[in-house]
């Protein structure tokens, strides 16, 4: 069978043991359970990449361009190699094929080839015994440039061709990056017939990841030519390819490894340079190599969420139905591709749920600047055009005067629908997070009868759980698990899968244990080793639960059929009265019949020999017939709500935020703990965008604060209290039927905000972020409308 | 280079390293301890946090010199300290990180979970106030923190023998007067008990 389509049209979990159809009669699943990796991280046991010490290792650093655009006119490193420790530089001459994460735009070298193209592009690395050594060889680099003009204003980009950031005319037309523009239905006539139309502008500033722990990566170059690269990376098999592609080896001659990783948040998505570098400097120096980035290089890593200019006009009836929404959105790239093509559809094409309406039309335009280059942030491409829209929806609630929760039920879409850009819609808990944000925030109660200074704000959205478009196209499966069984009764579980904190390990060994019987104890997982692992596409697009989760069913029921098989003959009865739970294997019939899950094991493995078995999963055919239409495609989408109750101090512009409750529909929660640690984190760190962080490059390119504490990510102290309302809407297709929880919830919390500002104190917030300065200036213009509206009664 | 004299987790241990080394290089490379991380090397995110005679001082800013003399816990020691000192297992904070949940991708929480256990041996009944208080040279980029202040309140329960405020989305599933009055319960018996502890 056709990997793709496998499941055809039924839930794949819909032959679940007998009785196991709600949380009771899960053994393990629904259950607030320990993670796998929970005390080695708690005990300071767990190996992180920079934790990672080789024999004989060497240390490397990068040198960085100071200039935002220029031309490299010579680069002379011999100072550099005379240094007494110092074992190797490189150049972008030693690795000149160009990479990229999606393969239609690969602009990336490893590093800099004839120009930079940023404040910290890459330019040389050197290795040497320690990094003191490298750091003092990297002032003995001699580079000459020719400064270029730069670009730091989008609009900019947009008009002006020459010079162009990249030289690829097939792809790029003067520096825009990619253009989208699609329609659905017919938006101007909605227009024409509303009762009412809101357009407006807003804008959203680009914000960074910020994960603890800085990217580190480690290379071996083993004697018999097998190379070795440990990284933190949350996406294994793209690294996997991309080396193999710039080093020009064969792929079965490269393994990747991901040690335990200290955070991504989509900022380890892209192959980066230090991958690379690390690996041509072991190959160079047949010394292991190991390089760890600062904070500050970090920052200029980047691929962050994009900076965006969004433009919307929503018609509707005078009973707040939308009829059709318009968008026009200008997206600042940074200085390359990085999953920017993924970026512009998102920016449109998410946006048609958890409402319907009939007409849509978005036109997106990514253009190249000379800043360090956006991509993938939790959320991505679709938290700015969900912060546009949701704060325009609470535009239209107050013209129409209606609710604004009552505005977002009155044109909720449905279950088991189809977007108006063709995206299939299953389960949808949207109205349920509603009525428990409304129920849990006192809503009614409370809404427009705080004083004044206090408000609450609602806000609404949705997001994909992993999408059908494979990043490179192939028909083999996105996910794939092997069992493996010991005659001890452990089971190990191979996956492809990136744990990047997420708990992603703890998910497989979860459903291992559910559908064999036996305790989380005996289940052990190796993950996110391209020598060891099947392949998996790496955590992105919020898709590991669901297509991991997917595929470790599939393997633990072929594994489950083996021995309940052997069982069955052994016991001389039918398969389907042989049921494996709590660590035994019993015949639902005959009480007295009964062996342990080892002994079940050992009689399987004398039928069957060596026991094992693989699973897999593919999405089905998804999206819609247009090109494009499979971005964004998604095989279920989740849904949030968030209320937020805020507190605007007049005289200095502050905004608190003293509770957010946020309701997610995950479809169902396979550790209702780690869901709830999803929901929070994700509106903690969109709170945070909304009011504290600036990822802000000054008038030279050069990044404002790329530090910690000067890019201001809340301390515990400035976190507000979270309440976790976990939404269960059971998907068909997801595994027992759960969709994503990682990155939806964070959506709904910057809209809301601006929409708890509106009912605190009467004004409007439509530019990131709300800083004091901007509620302030808000503040005082509507001040000085009221007086010059006073004035004008008081005249007539 | 100069050879250091140093109390790590209950050993008088020695290493050879340049005299500008810090606290956190000393324990990272020369002693094998890398469970104290390095997230800044500026002392903006706490990850290198130790304690220096029980008090929580981030390792990355001190010089490993100016530690001579004086007990360094890292997060490597908690585990054997608590076992020595009569205890089974790991130490209550971290058994309490681990079952809420707080340890997402687990880097900041060495330093966190210093903090913690600092903040508890000198105050055994903190209020949420004053966790929020002791934990804010600690950032964490993955929790959002409510599962952090969860488990150390968890850690605090357990120590008095009381039964910590249901989590939201445990009292989402309970009957809602029955969840308001667990929560009072708990909060009840630790207000008791810093009533106690004023009276000492």
């Amino acid at each position: 069978m056709g990997a793709r389509d496998q499941h055809g049209p039924g839930a794949p979990w819909g032959d679940a043991q007998p009785g196991a159809k709600d949380n009771q009669a899960f053994q393990v699943v629904g259950k607030p359970h320990r993670k796998v990796d929970g005390l080695a991280k708690a005990t300071g046991a767990a190996v992180y990449a920079d934790d990672i010490v080789l024999p004989g290792m060497l240390h490397a650093k990068t040198l960085r361009s100071p200039h935002a655009h220029a031309l490299i006119k010579k680069i002379d490193a011999t100072r550099a190699l005379a240094l007494p420790g110092v074992h190797a530089v490189i150049t972008g001459q030693d690795m000149p094929i160009k990479y990229g994460v999606i393969p239609w735009t690969p602009d990336e070298n490893a590093l800099a080839l004839e120009k930079v193209r940023f404040i910290g592009d890459e330019v040389a690395a050197v290795a040497a015994i320690d990094e003191d050594t490298a750091n003092a060889a990297l002032k003995l680099i001699e580079v000459e440039y020719e400064v270029l003009h730069a670009y730091f204003d989008p609009k900019e980009a947009l008009v002006r061709h020459e010079p162009s950031i990249h030289e690829d005319k097939k792809h790029n037309k003067g520096n825009i990056s990619k253009h989208v523009e699609l329609s659905f239905g017919d938006v101007e006539a909605a227009a024409k017939t509303a009762d009412l139309v809101v357009e407006d502008d807003y804008s959203f500033h680009g914000t960074t990841h910020t994960p603890i722990e800085p990217h580190c990566a480690v290379a071996q170059y083993s004697a018999d030519g097998v190379l070795t690269v440990w990284s933190s990376t949350q996406i294994t098999h793209y690294v996997h390819r991309a080396l193999a592609r710039v080093l020009e080896l064969q792929p079965a001659r490269i393994r990747v490894v991901q040690p335990c990783l200290g955070g991504a948040f989509g900022g380890k998505s892209d192959p980066f340079s230090l991958e690379f570098c690390v690996a041509k400097l072991a190959m160079i120096t047949r010394r292991p190599i190991k390089m760890l980035w600062t904070r500050e290089e970090v920052f200029y890593a980047h691929r962050g969420r994009h900076p965006m200019q969004l433009h919307y006009k929503t018609s509707a009836t005078k009973d707040g139905r939308v009829t059709g929404v318009d968008a026009k959105i200008l997206i600042d790239g940074g200085s390359y591709s990085s999953f920017g093509l993924v970026t512009t559809y998102y920016a449109g094409q998410l946006l048609t749920g958890p409402y319907d309406f009939p007409s849509y039309r978005f036109d997106s335009t990514r253009v190249f600047t000379n800043k360090p280059p956006c991509g993938p942030k939790r959320g991505h491409g679709s938290v700015q055009p969900r912060f546009a829209f949701e704060v325009q929806l609470d535009q239209i609630a107050e013209k129409l005067g209606m609710d604004p929760i009552e505005i977002r039920r009155k044109n909720f879409q449905g279950e088991h629908t189809q977007t108006v850009n063709g995206q299939r819609i299953t389960s949808n808990g949207f109205m349920r997070c509603l009525d428990e944000v409304e129920r849990a925030s006192g809503w009614r109660a409370r809404r427009g009868k705080l004083p004044h200074g206090r408000g609450l704000g609602v806000a609404g959205s949705m997001y994909i759980s992993g999408t059908n478009y494979p990043v490179y196209p192939n028909k083999m499966p996105q996910a794939g698990i092997q069992l493996k069984v010991d005659r001890s009764g452990l089971v190990t579980v191979f996956t492809g899968g990136n744990d990047i904190g997420q708990g992603s390990n703890s998910v497989v060994c979860y459903i291992v244990a559910e559908e064999l019987g036996i305790p989380v104890e005996n289940v052990r997982v190796v993950a996110a080793d391209t020598d060891l692992c099947p392949v998996d596409l790496g955590a992105y697009s919020s898709r590991v639960t669901f297509m991991v989760g997917n595929a470790t069913i599939d393997a633990a029921r072929k594994l489950r059929a083996l021995i309940t098989a052997a069982v069955a003959e052994h016991w001389g009865i039918d398969t389907r009265r042989v049921r494996m739970i709590e660590g035994t294997v019993i015949d639902v019939e005959d009480v007295a019949k009964s062996m342990s899950s080892v002994e079940a094991f050992h009689i399987a493995e004398e039928k069957h020999d060596t026991l094992g078995s693989t699973g897999s999963y593919n999405t089905p055919t998804l999206g819609g017939d247009y090109r494009g239409g499979t971005i964004g495609a998604s095989p279920a989408y989740s849904f949030t709500a968030h209320v937020v109750e805020v507190d605007v101090d007049t005289e200095t512009g502050r905004i608190t935020i003293d509770k957010v409750w946020v309701a997610h529909d995950c479809g169902r929660a396979l550790n209702p703990m780690l869901v709830a640690g999803q929901m929070e984190g994700s509106a903690y760190m969109g709170a945070a965008e909304a009011l504290l962080e600036h990822h802000d490059i000054n008038r030279f390119g050069l990044h404002q604060g790329p530090s910690l504490l000067d890019y201001r990510i809340p301390t515990s102290v400035d976190a507000p209290e979270f309440a976790a309302l976990i939404v269960e809407s059971l998907d068909p297709e997801g595994p027992y039927g759960a969709k994503e929880a990682g990155e939806g919830p964070l959506h709904p919390v910057l809209p809301a905000i601006s929409n708890a500002v509106f009912d605190a104190v009467g004004v409007r917030l439509k530019h990131l972020p709300f800083t004091p300065a901007r509620v302030l200036a808000a503040l005082r213009e509507q001040k000085s409308a009221s007086v010059a509206k006073t004035t004008a009664k008081g005249r007539a | 280079m100069r050879t250091l004299s140093l109390k790590v987790n209950g050993d008088t241990v020695q290493a050879a390293a340049p005299s500008h080394w810090t606290l956190l290089e000393v324990l990272r490379y020369k002693l094998g301890l890398t469970g104290s991380k390095q997230g800044c090397d500026k002392g903006d995110c706490g990850a290198c946090t130790v304690l220096v005679d029980g008090r929580p001082v981030l390792a990355c800013l001190t010089l490993a010199g100016a530690v001579e003399e004086r007990e360094v816990t890292t997060i490597e020691g908690l585990m054997p300290l608590h076992v020595k000192s009569g205890g089974d297992g790991p130490d209550p904070v971290q058994a309490a990180f681990d079952r809420c949940g707080a340890l997402q991708c687990g880097f900041c929480q060495p330093g966190m979970m210093l903090s913690a256990r600092a903040l508890l041996n000198k105050n055994p009944c903190p209020t949420r106030a004053e966790i929020r208080e002791a934990l804010s040279g600690n950032l964490c980029r993955c929790t959002g923190y409510t599962q952090i202040f969860e488990a150390v309140e968890l850690a605090v329960a357990e120590s008095i023998g009381v039964a910590p405020a249901p989590r939201s989305w445990e009292a989402q599933r309970m009957d809602p007067s029955e969840a308001q009055a667990a929560a009072k319960r708990a909060a009840a018996h630790l207000a008791e008990r810093r009533k106690q502890e004023g009276r000492e």
